[in-house]
């Protein structure tokens, strides 16, 4: 029974998908046995260094802080990023006005941000959500910008033709348009939520799980700072797999059997 | 008669400067069919969307006393996200009807285009170009309208189909009293549908002739379609009219 499920479970891409990742472990070790425990724990030494952090009670704490820290920052971003570029799209002046607004708030590196955020705010949780927020909202605007600005011309003289009314006009015509464009950019702004958290964490020092590297750093343990690494990344695979994967295939089945599509 | 008919007086619109339409007057009277003619580029589909309230005129004034509306245009302009059954139901989301009952109309009505349950699941990309124009087609009857605006609306059908489709228009349109306007550049189909033509020409487009059709549309078989194109093509006002394209 459990053999067939695993086979079944490493079909097809998943087979890849883990190739890909075994080549990742074997190159780790490798390295490792090159440079050494100092330079490059083995993935063994990060796994124990993992277990040590889950039995201290370290880790539960600073995944709920960073998860808290990065998903406030991304929602407040999404909202608001997605509602004002909804509303630029639509509206010339209002793009014209706040385009260049957009695209200097993104050429602020990320960390200036944080550093910012922490004279505002000092060390409180804010500090974390504010510069998320900041540094990933001008990407959730500039995509719905886009998607709304890009709606077709025929399909909405076409539904006002009919006097459908204006909320199933912005559900029907608008949204599965602007939401092929939104849905790749809240994926990357997603990633790029913990980055700026895990960042903030760092040199606040309120929690989370930059502030176990900052720690980690601290006492030269780079078994440890793998350990945080691999939480991260694992975090984000999760959020990634779990939310914006299923929702993107839900609003996306129509595109099957598209050329260039999935059939 | 005013109040119970389609009248446009001193129609006038350009895009970006450009006259298109200069002076037009029309009167469509309710449950009558009006067929638009005329070279292409001559501001057919411009003067129906005035028409049909879609544009504002530079100039002049439409009276339109209608309450359901309804357009074919020339492309499809079917949602690529809504199955075909989901397009036609898009049309009436402004009913108070229910899901169930918007879906059943629709399904029905597609039925009607010739379109089965299995085509009425599809996507438009999933469905070939004759296909996506009899949705469209269903969409607009589905409204049940007291006007109907259709632009090239049976231009990428083979002709058994399109005559087809013909049929169920003025059928609809007779049974309930349907005022129809049609934009199209085939001369039979006009003439076998239409109370009046209309030619358009120069530019901007001004009318170049008005032709009436006497007998009622569902006495016109073969012969007089024919021999009336025959009359109408030999006519100098329409020859005139169409010459700017023949020319190049």
């Amino acid at each position: 029974m459990a053999g067939r499920f695993w086979r079944r479970f490493f079909s097809g891409e998943r087979r890849w998908a883990a190739l890909g990742i075994l080549a990742v472990l074997a190159l780790w070790e490798a390295g490792h046995r090159v440079y050494g425990d100092f330079v490059l724990p083995s993935p063994l030494a990060t796994l124990t260094a993992l277990g040590r952090l889950t039995l201290d009670g370290d880790l539960g704490p600073a995944i709920l802080t960073t998860t808290r820290d990065a998903l406030s920052g991304f929602l407040v971003a999404t909202l608001i990023g997605s509602l004002l570029g909804g509303l630029a799209g639509r509206s010339t002046p209002l793009r014209a006005m706040l385009q260049p607004v957009a695209t200097m708030l993104i050429g602020v590196p990320a960390i200036a941000w944080v550093v910012l955020s922490l004279l505002w705010f000092g060390g409180s949780g804010l500090a974390a959500t504010f510069s998320v927020a900041v540094a990933v909202g001008p990407l959730v605007f500039a995509a719905a910008t886009q998607g709304t600005r890009t709606v077709d011309g025929g399909l909405r003289m076409m539904a006002r033709s009919f006097r459908v009314p204006l909320h199933v006009r912005l559900a029907d015509v608008y949204l599965p348009h602007v939401l092929s464009y939104l849905l790749p950019a809240l994926g990357a702004a997603l990633a790029m939520s913990w980055k700026v958290a895990v960042m903030a964490e760092l040199l606040s020092g309120a929690g989370g799980i930059g502030d176990g590297l900052a720690a980690a750093r601290a006492e030269v343990d780079t078994a440890r700072t793998m350990a945080w690494v691999v939480v991260v990344v694992a975090l984000l695979l999760i959020v990634e797999r779990l939310v914006i994967e299923p929702v993107r295939r839900y609003f996306e089945t129509w595109r099957r059997g598209l050329p260039g599509e999935a059939p | 008669m005013s109040g119970e008919a389609l009248v446009a007086t001193g129609l006038s619109h350009g895009f970006a400067g450009v006259p298109v339409l200069d002076g037009i007057d029309l009167t469509v009277p309710r449950g009558g069919v009006l067929a638009i003619l005329g070279p292409s580029g001559a501001g057919k589909t411009t003067l129906l969307a005035i028409l049909g309230g879609l544009l504002a005129p530079d100039a002049g004034h439409v009276e339109r006393p209608f309450e359901r509306p309804a357009f074919v245009f020339q492309d499809p302009l079917l949602l690529p996200w809504r199955t075909a059954r989901g397009n036609v139901a898009f049309a009436l989301t402004g009913r108070r009807l229910s899901r169930a009952e918007r879906l059943g109309r629709a399904r029905s009505m597609l039925v009607k285009v010739g379109l089965g349950q299995d085509e009425a699941g599809r996507y438009p990309h999933q469905l070939s170009g004759g296909m996506r124009k009899r949705v469209a087609l269903a969409r607009a009857l589905a409204v049940e309208p007291d006007l109907m605006l259709l632009d090239e609306a049976f231009s990428a059908l083979d002709v058994g189909l399109a005559r087809e489709m013909q049929r169920l228009v003025r059928l609809d349109a007779q049974e309930r009293g349907v005022t129809v306007v049609l934009v199209t550049h085939d001369l039979s189909e006009a003439v076998r549908l239409a109370d009046e033509l209309v030619v358009l020409s120069g530019r901007p487009a001004h009318v170049a002739c008005r032709v009436a059709i006497g007998r009622p549309s569902r006495l016109r078989d073969d012969a007089f379609v024919e021999a009336e194109i025959r009359r109408l093509a030999a006519s100098e006002a329409i020859r005139d009219a169409f010459r700017p394209t023949l020319s190049g």
